[in-house]
């Protein structure tokens, strides 16, 4: 009983906060998902209504394969590139390593919004300079943003752009948490670069994983910023993505039930999705203790 | 240099090189923004366009500035982010020492708790928080921007993560020699997470800085808002800026962080080779 008291302590202050600020509004929202909310006046209760318009409305159904498409282009890209790089940028005598590795991570600290002014004006199909140099490369990319098979990679890109050094930081910090003797106990028993990285580094990295492809996937289903103002969901509602929708019928419709539930749709795919993970990686850590 | 370059593998030049190009083509974005910032308009929009301008001018920088108060937007950044980072990193290792160190009840429940928070979609919870700061009377105040940051589910789940992970020994030690559980976390556990309190304190900032529907929505009044709000209200529906103004603005809201990474990075390489050495 004292140790329950002891943690209270201890976790008083966020706790409060976080239960304030950011539990109360979910539970609110979840109140306003079964009414007619719209800000003016008394919300009446609804029942369903708003749920069963989320899933029977078009428009949302493109916006949900479309996130599910950003998802699946951004998580492995991301994720992918930034374990390589940190793979390589692990070599001891590679020469340069702080300035890459410091490269490689500003983009980070750029805001989204930006970030997409620049990209935008990069790939502007008049006097956008990449745009300029891909052309004479022979890649004819025209108007990326107006392109409906060419938007949604783009806006991926600028998330890729933006995020992937934040995963390569965690990806070397884990790495240098491996001890070199385990590299070397697998050396001496043969394992080659390949088995040494399935066999010693993927499990030893395994916490790492977990925390960065949660967190890239849940980046991914929030994915709002770079499209709010590059495409604005556009062209033809190519990159309309779902948080786009929640803002779009919260803000501009005023259909804050509607807005709701959404929420909570978006909310429960994620966390079905994250609980499958901790499932799989919890699994793989009982597997070498 | 030479010496050290004619030593180098074969495998490790081709790293180097795709190094190179990697980190240039990351950088170009970064390089676009600084250039066309000090271009005049007619090279902004000429064809064939070039990354560096004939003529520098600081054309740009005066429109953006006297289109908005960037002195006090900038320092309402400062304080806001700043504020954020201060209370988060506090009360966050506060609680993730208790998640990740401390036997109670309910501790599996709470960290369940924790994760599902950070996952509900930021925009969701926007109506129903403003309608509570404003019940609170903070509207258009710095305590109603930070307040509601002073401490986030991602940050509580970081720290457990490095916590579990710190050996248990010394503090058991620590523990029979009667001390207390805050003593061990202030002198034990904390000095120990430098690293990982810096990683944090970085992304706590870079993030609130960054942050544009927050601030766009919690302060009417212009001079309230954040340079990273502030930057938008040029794009707004009214019309189209040029790109040279957008990009004279975009430099003065990332010049700041990105000073202050160079500088931090710094002391947290240095902080992880001097931690990965124990």
């Amino acid at each position: 009983m004292r140790r329950t008291a002891k943690a209270a302590a201890f976790l008083a202050p966020a706790l409060i906060i976080l239960g304030a600020f950011t539990i109360w509004p979910m539970l609110s929202a979840l109140r306003l998902s079964f009414t007619d909310a719209s800000g003016f006046g008394e919300p009446e209760f609804i029942g369903l209504e708003n749920y069963i318009g989320v899933f029977t409305d078009p428009d949302i159904l493109n916006a949900v394969t479309n996130t599910a498409l950003y998802t699946v282009l951004f998580t492995p890209v991301a994720v992918a590139s930034a374990l390589g790089l940190a793979l390589l940028l692990n070599n001891p005598r590679l020469p340069f390593k702080g300035f890459f590795r410091t490269a490689l991570f500003v983009p980070f600290v750029v805001s989204f919004s930006v970030a997409a002014f620049a990209w935008s004006y990069l790939v502007d199909p008049q006097v956008g300079l990449l745009n300029y140099w891909l052309r004479g490369m022979g890649i004819q990319i025209g108007n990326v943003l107006e392109d409906p098979h060419l938007a949604m990679p783009m806006v991926v890109l600028v998330a890729v752009w933006k995020l992937f050094g934040f995963y390569f930081v965690i990806f070397l910090a884990g790495l240098q948490d491996i001890p070199t003797s385990v590299y070397e106990a697998a050396r001496m028993d043969g394992a080659g670069a390949w088995s040494r990285f399935r066999h010693v580094t993927l499990p030893m990295l395994s916490n790492t994983m977990a925390f960065v492809l949660i967190f890239a996937m849940i980046a991914a289903l929030q994915a709002f910023d770079q499209i709010y103002v590059m495409t604005g969901g556009g062209p033809y509602g190519s990159t309309q993505t779902l948080v786009m929708e929640i803002y779009e019928s919260g803000f501009r419709k005023l259909d804050i039930g509607f807005a709701s539930a959404l929420s909570y749709v978006l909310l429960a795919a994620t966390l079905l999705l994250s609980l499958a993970q901790f499932v799989f990686f919890g699994r793989k850590e009982k597997d070498l203790a | 240099m030479r010496t050290r370059l004619k030593g180098l593998k074969p495998s490790t030049v081709l790293t180097t090189i795709a190094f190179l190009v990697v980190t240039a083509l990351v950088l170009l974005p970064i390089a676009i923004i600084v250039l066309t910032a000090f271009k005049p308009a007619a090279e902004v929009n000429a064809y064939p366009p070039s990354l560096l301008p004939d003529v520098w001018t600081l054309e740009n920088l005066k429109t953006v500035t006297s289109e908005l108060p960037f002195a006090r937007l900038v320092g309402n950044s400062f304080v806001f982010a700043g504020g954020v980072t201060v209370f988060a990193l506090v009360f966050d290792s506060l609680a993730a020492y208790a998640l990740a160190r401390l036997d109670f009840t309910g501790r599996r429940f709470l960290l369940i708790v924790i994760i599902a928070t950070l996952m509900i979609p930021f925009q969701a919870t926007l109506i129903p928080l403003y309608q509570l700061v404003a019940d609170l009377g903070w509207v258009n105040t710095y305590t109603g921007l930070i307040a509601p940051r002073a401490a986030d589910a991602f940050g509580i789940f970081f720290l457990r993560q490095f916590f579990l992970a710190l050996p248990r020994d010394i503090d058991q030690a620590a523990r029979i020699d009667g001390a207390g559980e805050f003593r061990i976390f202030r002198s034990i556990v904390l000095p120990n997470a430098v690293p990982a309190l810096l990683t944090l304190g970085l992304f706590t900032f870079v993030n609130n800085w960054n942050d544009l529907l927050w601030p766009l929505v919690f302060t009417t009044d212009a001079e309230m808002g954040t340079i990273t709000s502030g930057l938008t209200q040029l794009t707004g529906p009214s019309g189209i800026v040029p790109h040279g103004v957008m990009m004279a603005g975009s430099l003065i809201a990332i010049l700041p962080l990105v000073i202050a990474f160079l500088f931090i990075q710094r002391r947290f390489i240095e902080n992880i080779a001097t931690t990965g050495l124990k």
